[in-house]
């Protein structure tokens, strides 16, 4: 449903996309997940037809993005990062301008209005003014947008930014009952792990480029055992230590340790008793897709 | 045909639709050419002289006010999510520009409403005659204003070329002095600048000053400036790339 081949960007000189491939099927909810500045915010104008690429291509629902930008228009719904809404006009104002641009009017236009104010709980406020509503509100006349075209693909930037957690939850709902009850596809970019760990399948983007790919688990899968955190105050020192005591290899970041390694619970027990005083903190966990990513880019994603 | 419609028509009501609800837009753009003109018409002892040159500036200070908003509604807002959309940019640019155009003519219309003040007197057709040419410089410098704003990436931008070259410009229309009195470089310049005409046009509908030019001339020039802008709006907002920066 959506294709990437070797898609590029530069922004003057500067590499904002590098060789980006993947695939997203039909009815798949695929997540692009990375830092601020990786490299998503690049790859979701190219999809959503903001602009061409400077090399390689995409296609969404079989029609290439800079060459036949308008057949992709009509098969996308797009919601933005930022608000996208007019916020001096009314919920039913801001949808039924949006149809407008998608041909839809009259009788067919009202009853799809009906049903995706129905469908995302807005029913009771279509005609107040979007001024008015909370930013949980106002995520859901997005979506609401997005949809009113029966869109066979949606793309989200970053939908969930500035909404509370129950807000987000609800978001999640609508994005995963979408998926099932009307097969569409969807692909989101997101910061947030909790959301990456919902998609079907991810891809880590980092400098511009695609750093591992596959289901949340599979990636996960790439961390043999345990992640063991530890915070000490000369943190350098440790990891030096550590190295040669213990042949291992900690990654450093802003102060904090981190160890990947099978029965974490036995290395913590050794490596406090290896170094008493030195260490300030410790932690153990599962394999996080944080951990994933500081694994393949040695950098952290928040 | 309605794809190519409905989104003109939808824009156009969106203009009309904030303006009226945001009703003290109005007294910001009428109330200071207002004052203007009264200052330096009562200054100089000749309200008729400087009229149409500040209602050209009311035309001009709604039409800056309304293509300013869409340096921030195309990076993030409204206009953004049009634009992904299968609407064709020639109809958006159409329904922006003839909205903002309204928006300013309604304006300048408020404004001609103080002409008897000027002393002016003129007949129905002349009136009739005046709020067609209100519109025809509404939509011009809205046309101006689009053709700026479209491809700036911050307000700030296009408040240094308003105080560059939009006043400056209206300066040297024959809105303060008329052509025929000025001195040097100055003349060549204002037989050059297009808001000369427009403030002929209006000069001549109003009957206070027949001097050049003449009302035929003014009316050509006016038309083929906006018709000019028109088509550079087009050209400008069919551009394939919708951000210029990261």
């Amino acid at each position: 449903m959506i294709l990437a081949e070797n898609l590029s960007h530069q922004y003057g000189s500067r590499v904002a996309l590098s060789n980006v491939s993947f695939e997203v099927n039909a009815g798949e909810i695929f997540g692009l997940l990375g830092p601020n500045g990786g490299g998503k915010s690049t790859l979701f104008r190219i999809l959503s037809t903001m602009m061409a690429p400077t090399g390689g291509r995409a296609e969404v629902a079989g029609h290439d993005v800079a060459r036949d930008p308008a057949a992709v228009r009509r098969s996308i719904g797009v919601v933005f990062q930022t608000q996208s809404l007019d916020k001096a006009l009314t919920v039913a104002e801001n949808l039924r301008a949006q149809g407008h641009m998608y041909g839809l009017s009259g009788p067919k236009l009202r009853e799809r209005m009906e049903q995706v104010v129905e469908r995302l709980g807005l029913a009771d406020r279509r005609n107040d003014l979007v001024e008015t509503l909370s930013g949980g509100l106002k995520r859901r006349v997005e979506i609401a947008k997005g949809l009113l075209h029966r869109p066979v693909v949606l793309l989200m930037d970053e939908a969930s930014t500035g909404l509370d957690p129950g807000a987000r939850r609800d978001l999640w709902q609508y994005v995963e009952e979408l998926r099932s009850r009307e097969g569409v596809t969807i692909l989101l970019t997101t910061h947030i792990l909790d959301e990456a760990d919902r998609c079907d399948r991810l891809a880590l983007l980092h400098q511009g480029k695609v750093v591992a790919e596959g289901t949340p688990a599979q990636l996960r899968s790439r961390i043999g055992g345990d992640v063991v955190v530890l915070e000490a105050a000369d943190s350098a020192a440790l990891a030096r230590q550590i190295e040669t005591r213990f042949g291992l290899k900690p990654s450093v970041m802003d102060g904090v340790l981190r160890v990947e390694i099978a029965n974490g619970h036995r290395f913590i027990t050794e490596v406090v008793e290896a170094f008493p005083g030195a260490i300030d903190s410790v932690g153990l966990h599962k394999p996080t897709l944080e951990d994933v990513f500081v694994r393949e880019t040695g950098a952290l994603i928040e | 045909m309605n794809n190519f419609w409905l989104p003109v028509i939808t824009l156009w009501q969106r203009e009309l639709v904030r303006f009226w609800r945001q009703k003290s837009r109005v007294l910001g753009v009428v109330a200071s050419p207002l004052v203007f003109w009264l200052l330096i018409g009562s200054g100089s002892g000749d309200l008729g002289r400087f009229f149409a040159g500040a209602l050209v500036l009311t035309i001009l200070f709604s039409a800056i006010f309304s293509t300013i908003s869409i340096i921030e509604d195309r990076r993030e807002g409204f206009l953004l999510s049009m634009l992904v959309s299968p609407a064709s940019r020639t109809s958006l640019v159409l329904g922006k520009i003839l909205g903002a155009a309204t928006l300013a003519w309604i304006q300048g219309l408020i404004f001609l409403a103080f002409a008897p003040l000027a002393k002016v007197s003129i007949g129905i057709m002349d009136v009739v005659a005046l709020i067609g040419a209100v519109f025809l410089v509404s939509f011009t410098l809205t046309g101006l204003g689009f053709v700026i704003a479209w491809r700036m990436d911050s307000t700030s931008g296009f408040h240094a070329i308003m105080n560059l070259l939009l006043v400056p410009m209206w300066m040297v229309s024959g809105s303060l002095f008329p052509m025929a009195t000025a001195h040097g470089w100055i003349k060549a310049v204002m037989w050059a600048n297009p808001l000369t005409y427009s403030i002929s046009l209006l000069n001549n509908l109003l009957k206070l000053s027949s001097g050049s030019p003449g009302i035929g001339v003014s009316l050509t020039v006016t038309v083929a400036f906006g018709l000019a802008l028109l088509l550079a709006s087009g050209v400008v907002a069919n551009k394939k790339s919708l951000v210029s920066n990261a």
